[in-house]
């Protein structure tokens, strides 16, 4: 149990002679739900796209349970920024989820009965399981988002990476949303990386918070010092947190 | 009622033959041009391959091989253009499709004495259809059918959600440009029916209707192929009947489905 479910080390992630990510160290055990907060910008996508192996680090390493990120694709649950698509595209929300057991199934294998298990299993771990034979189309915004997390979640993922997974979807949806993360997160031990621009939200369900502008405030624990925000985000604590007193946002003793 | 006595001349026959393939084809590729906005691409790659058709015929070589090639190296082209996006692929397409039509003009010019053939090619003349013209058409609608079929999920995921698609470690890029190719094949079987300056209506419009009434890509591409081999029968029986250019009335009947399936659906 020990074992690390994410362990970055040193990463520098360059473009265009510039530095998108400087020195990134972060280790993540089983359990753990991390909140990565950070300024438009910052990185906190292209951090998300290094760990699933798209973009190749230019100095340090990562590595997802002691694999190479590619390799272990199998074992990595993702739901991107936002899924655009075509809402009168004709797919059935059963085949939706099936996509996610593509990187199990493989190039040109088709899916088979187990995968359709999987499915009807994701489907119902995110309460959408009466929704299976409908047109994802015909589905409300919060009820797509579901069968996304679905999909990210049938191939049976011990990590689950979720870049602003709430946007477009109001704020009871929101609060559903999370309280499903959390559920996973407890009940199944997933470790969840949940990408957020909304540090309040976010900062009453996650265990651990991050802050990343280029450089990561992390002190592996949900405290971040109004220096490091204000490092981060290059401007006072205030214009973050509304002036509200918050524990993410407490002083260090 | 319906004469079927045209059915005793060869051209006919081949015509028929070659018009329920290119059905096939249009029903199943057209679904995916539809479902991955590329309707403007396969139309670029239409146009393009004329270049190679004029080509093929200044040097007296078949003239069909070469708008293959040439709608191929058209669709790379733009695959990897899009990939690299330092020009947009709008423009891409439109500086292709303007040269290779510019291209097939002049060449077919120079080889004198074709205008029969250049009217031919832009508007389609599917009573010249050979024999081997229909077994050409065949093989490719077969091994594009195989295709399509051992890579349906992958092309599922690439039409649905292609950002997750490469996240989650589907070779998007070659797929996306295995799909191009795909397309220009068949564009080049459809100039051979109705025509460069049409072939982007049979390519979609069967599609479209078929879209609005079925549920689930399979029946979708059945209802679409169907819908396809009614357009081109009909197309043709009212070309021989009333002797108008067959390539126009295959069109114009798909178009009439259109609108009133439009009209009907409201």
């Amino acid at each position: 149990m020990t074992e690390n479910i994410v362990s970055i080390k040193g990463l520098w992630i360059c473009r265009a002679l510039h530095a998108v990510l400087e020195d990134i160290n972060l280790e993540l055990v089983a359990g753990d739900f991390l909140g990565l907060i950070g300024p438009n910008g910052g990185g906190k996508s292209t951090l998300l796209k290094a760990m699933l192996g798209l973009i190749k680090p230019d100095r340090g390493s990562i590595a997802l349970f002691g694999l190479p990120p590619v390799a272990a694709r199998s074992r990595v649950g993702y739901m991107p920024q936002k899924t655009v698509f075509d809402q009168s595209f004709p797919v059935n929300v059963l085949d939706v989820v099936l996509m996610g057991r593509y990187s199990r199934t493989g190039l040109m294998h088709r899916y088979g009965p187990h995968d359709r298990i999987a499915a009807q299993n994701a489907l119902a771990s995110v309460g959408m399981e009466d929704r299976a034979m409908r047109e994802i189309g015909a589905l409300s915004g919060g009820e797509q988002q579901r069968v996304f997390v679905a999909r990210s979640l049938v191939s049976d993922p011990k990590l689950l990476l979720l870049d602003e997974p709430t946007a477009g979807v109001d704020s009871a949806q929101q609060t559903d949303f999370y309280d499903l993360l959390c559920h996973l997160n407890r009940d199944q031990g997933l470790a969840i990386v949940l990408v957020s621009h909304d540090v309040t939200a976010i900062s009453k369900y996650v265990s651990k918070i991050a802050c990343l502008n280029q450089r990561l405030y992390y002190h592996d624990s949900k405290e971040l010092s109004n220096e490091d925000i204000e490092k981060a985000y290059g401007c006072p604590v205030e214009m973050i947190a509304h002036g509200t007193p918050h524990r993410v946002l407490r002083e260090h003793d | 009622m319906i004469d079927l006595d045209f059915l005793q001349y060869d051209f006919m026959r081949n015509a028929l033959a070659a018009g329920l393939a290119a059905s096939v084809l249009c029903g199943v590729i057209g679904i995916y041009v539809i479902l991955n906005k590329i309707v403007f691409i396969s139309d670029g790659i239409a146009h393009a391959a004329f270049g190679g058709i004029g080509l093929g015929y200044f040097l007296g070589y078949d003239p069909l091989a070469f708008g293959i090639g040439s709608a191929v190296i058209t669709a790379l082209g733009i695959g990897m253009v899009s990939s690299r996006a330092r020009i947009s692929e709008d423009t891409a397409i439109g500086v292709f499709m303007a040269t290779g039509m510019a291209l097939g003009i002049m060449l077919l010019t120079l080889s004198q004495g074709y205008a029969r053939d250049l009217y031919g090619y832009l508007f389609g003349n599917i009573l010249a259809v050979t024999r081997s013209d229909v077994l050409l058409i065949s093989a490719l609608t077969l091994i594009i059918l195989a295709l399509v079929f051992l890579l349906y999920k992958e092309f599922l995921l690439l039409s649905f959600d292609p950002i997750y698609a490469e996240a989650i470690g589907l070779p998007v890029q070659s797929l996306r440009l295995l799909l191009l190719v795909m397309v220009a094949f068949s564009v080049v079987i459809l100039i051979k029916i109705v025509g460069i300056i049409m072939v982007i209506a049979l390519l979609t419009i069967p599609g479209a209707i078929s879209r609005r009434h079925m549920l689930g890509l399979p029946a979708i591409m059945a209802g679409s192929i169907l819908l396809g081999a009614i357009f081109v029968t009909i197309g043709l029986l009212i070309s021989y009947e009333l002797d108008v250019p067959s390539g126009a009335t295959i069109i114009l009947t798909a178009a009439a489905a259109f609108f009133l399936s439009t009209v009907l659906s409201r």
